[in-house]
């Protein structure tokens, strides 16, 4: 029976004509539900003709569709050439030797190509002495694919033919009232100067004024009064014995980069010797954290430290106005120069006249053997003064025309507002450029270039060494090279590649040798302009005008050039922009790099939040009335206090993909092409949130990591005391962790075939970062954005840690956790350990896979996708891992990495993997890897293997140094050695053997396929 | 709204059906006929046309002229149509004997004699000089001359209905249609004749008053079988065992293309090139030997012969496959690489040709030719299947990984000769006390030698 009670809602229902009550009765909600709101604009809703019995329909139909297209496998195309080319065979690479020579970058390279597309870039070991292919160099294979590119000439935004070009540009330039100012970057190309005199002869009013976006302008002028050429002394750091430097990051981008690889060679310990590194600098570098002995000093002092050095060596004077701790430096800085003879160098980056003419005369005082005056780089050609005056000619009016290639003043000029205004002065702009960028924007003309790729070229790196360039596939867009414009408006029918041969018939013996080889010995065809040598440079005055103490109110700001980003060409780059700064270890951002000294007392903060993202505060920076705003701020170990560093080539934002547009441009802090500025320093507001790979900075003493002694310990103490063997316990016996007994596994015997091992020795590893890009490139490793990064889920196969010391040096670091004892001790102290040193000692280790014999993320995978082969390689089977990830929280090295997206093919990840010409790079004979999957470095073994196959077919041994990874191959500095330990007479079974040789983490006992080499220090005062 | 009524719709489609049957079967069996016909009459024909071609000849002996043109003459010059030489047939009409003879067996020096026919003839082809033939006796260059002036033979007419369409429409798929249509008439009969039957018996019972005792029904069958819970059980483990294995077997087929024999733009024909020419494979797929692809072969590969070879000889035609037909693809070739073949001259107009992959591995495999064929030294067969008889080729193997891994296990490694190998070979075959080694034993089948 049912109830006949009554249920009152609510005392409303008492009320007979409440419209609440009414509503309730109809309604279960007395408020419209806001559900078209929910779904969208109700007009439309409503005009919508599509029932909920069409929308099922739909449905319906689309999954039916979808399930029935399901079942049929794509049908997929073959295209084969029509008319075969002999040399490609599709499958095999070909490698072109060529030459980058951006007017930033000059180095000989081997282009890899696949099916006539480049994909990789690397070392030309026949030009192995002059380096320079650093991590920018191996990147710009990917620029040349950039879908930002100028993709045809263009008259006042208006896409037109060449011969349309040509026509307008020829009655342009006939009338022209005024000079036609030629404004390029260092070309350093024999051919190009002929050339340009040509072009010249033809305009008679043209002025060629040379711009390096990046100054070396007091170097050359210093050199150009010494010896009458403008050009920069060659340095070969091999020699060195005893190299002192004064605010030089000559392993950085210093006169032209490259002089790593000879450093390095002479860093590695041989016979008990190595040479002497001190650095006396402001900004902590890539130099100054590789120098056996750093001093953090101001631009200002960084002048007197070389009046003084100076002083000392030549004997003059004997005292200095610096404090006691850097001259005292300083006097044992010149007591070891003078001990090391010809083996001693001095180098400076202090941009003076003044400093680099007593750079010089020190070195002639020495008469060091490393430096070389006699062939001197000719690959920074640029005059500060000119351009100056071109740009004040432009705004008088005195200029009728400007042709500017290879250079973007309008990004990079310290006054370019000030170049915008007068260039609207000018009648006729014409801009030859790869991208459309502030420049070529502003111009009327735009004559799209192609890249150095699709190029030819011949360079002059010194006065006898030459490189030719040469085209690696057809130009990909409607382009023509700057050389080519001007030889058609000179009405020259050859090509730039006919008028090359053509210049150097009769100087080399062989042309098609030199272009096989891309470099060869040979004197200039073309006559090099030289100016009288005043020779009567008074080294004494200059050294007394650096000595006088300069007004200083303020900061004193040094810019810089990272080394991923170099002078900002590549902006466009997703590599470099993801590549983390060896030092900062921070990725797509630049920062004003402070001393926490500095930064304490104006309030600039540092802090990790809870994702383990880095934040820190903003600073205004203002110069002479100039303002960069919001400026990351980032507390940088080992800046000099009372210094600021900035790194130039960031904040590009035109041509430039809209998540490529980070950083601040610091080019209008470069006032007069001068990197030292006396600048004021402010707080802004906000929190800037950066990209930072490694948020733990200090070694805390963990010498089972990086392994670190001094020169003398290494020749005169026993290996046990230095590079000891851990021991574990087994039945209260000490047994070394090495000795089967204690190993919970059975070994496989691993004498049969090929077993490969990588040595990375970290005194000749300079941490430039070649490797990181060289692997990218080689494996397809995926750029994630900055905002993954952030969340740690960068996907570098290989990784250059950088530690600081918290003490002094590692050493003392070591030291201090030793004798930690008891709670209060170990609290206070291990605390202590966290904060680096203001001077810390610094320390690079690549670390990547480490390919263990016994790994712990092989015994973990729950489907067997990780498994070990017989050649040592630990191997990651894609197609079988189902993400679990067990593996990478098994490894006790933490180079795992997992793909949490798709990135190719997604619109999320909009970088080169995301447009159809960006992938042209990817390299074919390794997978991409798609979303829920683990990668690793896998040793190369596309590589390795395909050196067996050549072998095989052939029907050969392997010599050593066939095996190389990409990693290996990248490093010009030997640091990274790679090999078949089953090889009688392999290089890397000496290193395996030798003294230095340490596994990390060895006492884990996971038997590491990669082994490193003690970092050794020379403290050895003389 | 009124109704209409289709009283006897069934029956009406019944009959409509029939009706069709019927029709198209006589249809099918007309169209057969026609064909048997004109098969028939071309064979005569080539009869008649092979008779009256050998009284004709007065020259010498065209059966020892056709040897000697095939092995010298036939790279440039085609009886009835242009080569890289002129068309032969009609040349005796065209110059004298004496002349032929001397430009045959030394044509250079004919035209250093400045012979004006002989300059003429060699301006006009682009100065391309013809070899001479000095071993060639006058009898032998009638021979010759008496082959190529054999008139020039009738094309077979029709022997396939539409020519390219090939053998769709064959008559043996349109009788079992009609068996099955005579099938299907003959039961929808018997149950029509069931069915009066039934009613008629009824009819006469009734009639007749006799009282058709209907059957007590019983328990009907799927309720007894319901309350067996054993056959409920055992079944229901049948019924779930037959259905795994159907998903199982269905599962494991996916992506496998085991057989997949896709139509290609330009009808390439395995069997004619490596089966009736015993052509190497790898003189077309060249970049087997030396790289990780096969390579389809480009175009100018396909031209170092067809160049001369602009149609197809009369025995290479099939039945399924007529002369005519495969002519029409090697013009397909020429339109695709731009040969003109009446200027015997390239236009520069290049259509690539979108040949259907057929093989296609997975993008994480890696698979490398030169490794199995010149290393190995494999024949393209064992994986690719009877290349030489295929006419249009197909997936012969399924190319799974288990197919793969089998091969590794069983083949031994090629290693005699190859120095590569020795120190290895010594060492394991030490190891594993044998003297041939499997690619397994080698490591071959280690996850990342593919997968990586």
């Amino acid at each position: 029976m049912s109830s006949n009670k009554k249920y009152w809602k609510s005392v409303e229902e008492l009320n007979e004509n409440s419209s609440v009550v009414e509503t309730l009765q109809q309604k279960e909600f007395a408020e419209e539900i806001p559900v078209n709101e929910f779904l969208g604009d109700k007009e439309s809703l409503e005009s919508s003709k599509t029932s909920r019995r069409d929308f099922l329909k739909y449905v319906g139909f689309s999954t039916a569709a979808a399930s029935l297209a399901a079942c049929e496998g794509p049908v997929i195309k073959s295209i084969p050439y029509v008319v075969q080319p002999e040399r490609i065979v599709p499958g095999v690479a070909n490698y072109y030797a060529s030459t980058i020579a951006d007017g930033f970058d000059f180095a000989s390279v081997l282009v890899k190509t696949r099916e006539g597309r480049p994909i990789k870039v690397e070392n030309n070991d026949l030009s192995k002495s002059k380096g320079g292919v650093n991590s920018r160099v191996h990147a710009s294979v990917l620029s040349m694919y950039d879908a930002n590119r100028v993709k045809r000439p263009m008259i006042e935004g208006r896409n037109v033919s060449w011969e349309e070009f040509d026509r307008e540009v020829g009655s342009a330039l006939g009338n022209v009232s005024g000079d036609i100012v030629l404004l390029t970057q260092t070309f350093a190309s024999p051919s190009t100067t002929k050339l340009i005199k040509e072009f010249s002869e033809k305009y008679p009013n043209v002025r060629h004024v040379v711009y390096d976006t990046v100054s070396e302008n007091d170097a050359l002028n210093a050199f150009q009064a010494k010896f009458g050429k403008r050009a920069l002394p060659n340095y070969d750091f091999s020699k060195a014995e005893t190299i002192v430097s004064v605010g030089a990051d000559f392993l950085g981008d210093w006169q032209g980069g490259g002089y790593d690889a000879g450093y390095a060679k002479g860093r590695v310990p041989e016979n008990g010797k190595m040479s002497r590194h001190i650095q006396f600098e402001s900004n902590m570098s890539l130099t100054g954290a590789n120098a056996d002995k750093r001093f953090p000093v101001t631009p200002s002092q960084q002048k007197a430290v070389l009046a003084a050095l100076y002083g000392y060596v030549a004997g003059g004077s004997s005292t200095s106005d610096l404090p006691a701790k850097i001259d005292d430096a300083v006097v044992k800085a010149a007591r070891q120069l003078r001990k090391a003879g010809s083996g001693a160098v001095v180098v400076s980056g202090i941009p003076d006249a003044n400093a680099q003419a007593l750079v010089l005369a020190i070195n002639e005082a020495l008469g060091s053997g490393v430096m070389d005056a006699n062939n001197p780089r000719m690959i920074r050609q640029g005059n500060a003064e000119e351009v100056m005056q071109a740009v004040e000619d432009m705004k008088s009016g005195a200029v009728g025309a400007v042709l500017m290639a290879g250079v973007n003043p309008a990004y990079s000029l310290p006054n370019a507002n000030e170049f915008t205004e007068a260039l609207s002065n000018v009648d006729v702009s014409l801009a030859f450029s790869m991208k459309p960028d502030e420049t070529a924007e502003l111009c009327k003309f735009v004559a799209a270039t192609p890249h150095y790729l699709e190029s030819w070229g011949d360079i002059q790196y010194t006065a006898s060494d030459f490189a030719l360039m040469q085209p690696t596939i057809r130009p990909l867009f409607d382009t023509r090279q700057f050389q080519d414009c001007l030889l058609k408006w000179t009405d020259n029918d050859k090509s730039y590649h006919e008028y090359i041969k053509e210049t150097w018939s009769g100087s080399i013996p062989s042309w098609n040798t030199a272009l096989h080889d891309g470099v060869f010995k040979a004197t200039s065809p073309v006559e090099i302009e030289a100016s009288e040598a005043s020779g009567s440079v008074n080294v004494a005055t200059a050294a007394s005008e650096l000595a006088r103490p300069s007004e200083n109110n303020g900061m004193e700001l040094t810019l810089y050039t990272k080394p991923s980003m170099g002078d900002g060409q590549q902006a466009n780059n997703p590599w470099l922009q993801e590549m983390p700064d060896p030092l900062t270890r921070a990725s797509w951002d630049n920062y004003l790099t402070i001393s926490k000294a500095d930064a304490e007392s104006m309030g600039l903060e540092n802090e990790n939040v809870s994702n383990g993202g880095l934040n820190g505060s903003y600073a205004n920076i203002t110069l002479d009335g100039v303002v960069v705003e919001n400026v990351p701020v980032l507390i940088q170990p080992g800046q000099a206090k009372g210094t600021v560093g900035l790194a130039l080539g960031y904040g590009k934002k035109s041509g430039v993909q809209e998540e490529m547009q980070v950083g601040v441009n610091a080019y209008p802090l470069y006032k007069n092409l001068n990197a030292v500025q006396s600048v004021t320093i402010e707080k802004a507001p906000g929190v800037h949130e950066f990209a930072c790979v490694q948020l733990h900075n200090t070694l805390m003493g963990r010498g089972d990591i990086i392994k670190e002694t001094t020169l003398e310990v290494f020749n005169t103490k026993d290996v046990k005391e230095w590079n000891s063997v851990p021991q574990v316990s087994l039945d209260h016996v000490e047994k070394p962790v090495t000795s089967p007994e204690v190993d919970m596994w059975d070994g496989f015997d691993r004498s049969i075939g090929h077993h490969f091992n990588l040595s990375i020795d970290l005194n000749a590893c300079t941490g430039c970062g070649a490797c990181v890009i060289a692997c990218h490139a080689e494996n397809n490793v995926p750029v994630v954005g900055k905002s993954e990064v952030r969340r740690s889920r960068d996907m570098h196969w290989l990784r250059i840690d950088r530690y600081y010391s918290s003490e002094d040096s590692f050493i003392d670091d070591l030291d201090k956790k030793e004798n930690i004892s008891g709670l209060g001790s170990s609290l206070s102290e291990f605390g202590e350990l966290e904060e680096p040193a203001d001077n810390p000692q610094v320390v690079f280790q690549p670390v990547m896979c480490q390919h263990c014999n016994h790994a712990p993320c092989e015994t973990v995978c729950p489907v067997a996708a990780t498994s070990h082969g017989r050649q040592g390689q630990n191997q990651m089977i894609y197609n079988r891992c189902v993400g679990t990830r067990y593996c990478a929280n098994n490894c006790p090295y933490k180079v795992r990495r997992f793909n949490w997206f798709n990135y190719a093919e997604n619109e999320e990840f909009d970088y080169h993997m995301n447009n159809d010409l960006g992938r042209m790079v990817i390299n074919p004979d390794v997978t991409v890897r798609s979303r829920g999957v683990m990668e690793k470095c896998s040793m190369c073994i596309q590589k390795t293997q395909k050196t067996i196959l050549d072998a095989k077919r052939d029907g050969r041994v392997i010599e050593d140094g066939e095996f190389q990874t990409a990693c290996s191959a990248a490093c010009d500095k030997g640091a990274m050695t790679f090999g078949d330990i089953n090889n009688e007479g392999a290089v890397i079974r000496d290193k395996k053997e030798d003294d230095r040789m340490y596994h990390l983490l060895e006492y884990v006992g996971t038997k590491p396929n990669v082994m490193y080499q003690t970092k050794i220090r020379n403290t050895t005062e003389a | 709204m009124k109704k209409v009524k289709y009283r006897h719709s069934t029956s009406r489609l019944l009959l409509l059906s029939v009706a069709f049957f019927i029709s198209f079967s006589v249809l099918g069996i007309a169209q057969d006929e026609a064909s048997q016909d004109a098969a028939a009459g071309s064979q005569e024909q080539t009869e008649e046309s092979s008779e009256d071609s050998s009284a004709m000849s007065d020259l010498g002996d065209p059966a020892n002229g056709k040897s000697l043109f095939n092995s010298l003459c036939a790279a440039c010059h085609k009886p009835y149509s242009a080569g890289i030489g002129p068309a032969l047939h009609g040349v005796t009409e065209k110059r004298d004997m004496d002349w032929l003879y001397r430009w045959i067996k030394n044509s250079q020096e004919l035209i250093a004699s400045g012979d004006d026919e002989a300059v003429a003839v060699y301006e006009e082809y682009n100065k391309t000089a013809m070899p001479a033939f000095p071993q060639l006796s006058d009898a032998d260059i009638d021979d010759i001359l008496a082959y190529v002036e054999q008139p020039k033979p009738e094309p077979k007419v029709a022997q396939t209905g539409g020519g390219s369409t090939g053998g769709e429409s064959s008559g043996g798929g349109v009788s079992v249609n009609v068996i099955l249509g005579i099938l299907l008439f003959v039961l929808v009969m018997l149950l029509a004749v069931l069915f009066l039957v039934n009613k008629t018996l009824r009819n006469f019972a009734q009639a007749s008053g006799v009282v058709v005792t209907e059957k007590p029904k019983g328990k009907p069958i799927w309720k007894s079988f319901v309350e067996n819970q054993f056959l409920v059980l055992v079944s229901a483990v049948f019924g779930l065992l037959v259905v795994g294995w159907f998903a199982y077997g269905f599962f494991m087929q996916i992506g496998v293309d085991q057989g997949y024999q896709p139509i290609q733009p330009i009808h390439y024909s395995h069997r004619i090139h490596a089966g009736d020419n015993q052509i190497d494979c790898k003189y077309c797929h060249s970049s087997a030997r030396t790289s990780k692809h096969s390579g389809i072969p480009s175009l100018n590969v396909c031209m170092n012969c067809h160049v001369t070879i602009s149609e197809v000889s009369p025995e290479t035609a099939t039945e399924e496959y007529s002369k005519e037909f495969y002519d029409g693809e090697i013009a397909k070739l020429y339109d695709a690489v731009g040969w003109d073949p009446a200027e015997q001259d390239y236009t520069g107009e290049q259509k690539p040709v979108k040949w259907v992959r057929i093989h296609n591995l997975p993008d994480f495999a890696y698979f490398n030719h030169s490794q199995h064929v010149t290393v190995g030294g494999i024949q393209c067969q064992k994986c690719h299947g009877p290349i030489e008889e295929m006419e249009v080729v197909y997936q012969d193997a399924p190319l799974t990984m288990g197919w793969c891994i089998n091969c590794h296990r069983e083949t031994n490694v090629r290693m005699e000769g190859n120095e590569y190998y020795e120190k290895i070979h010594e060492e394991l075959s030490k190891k594993y006390g044998v003297e041939e080694l499997t690619v397994a034993q080698m490591g071959g089948l280690e996850c990342a030698k593919c997968h990586y």
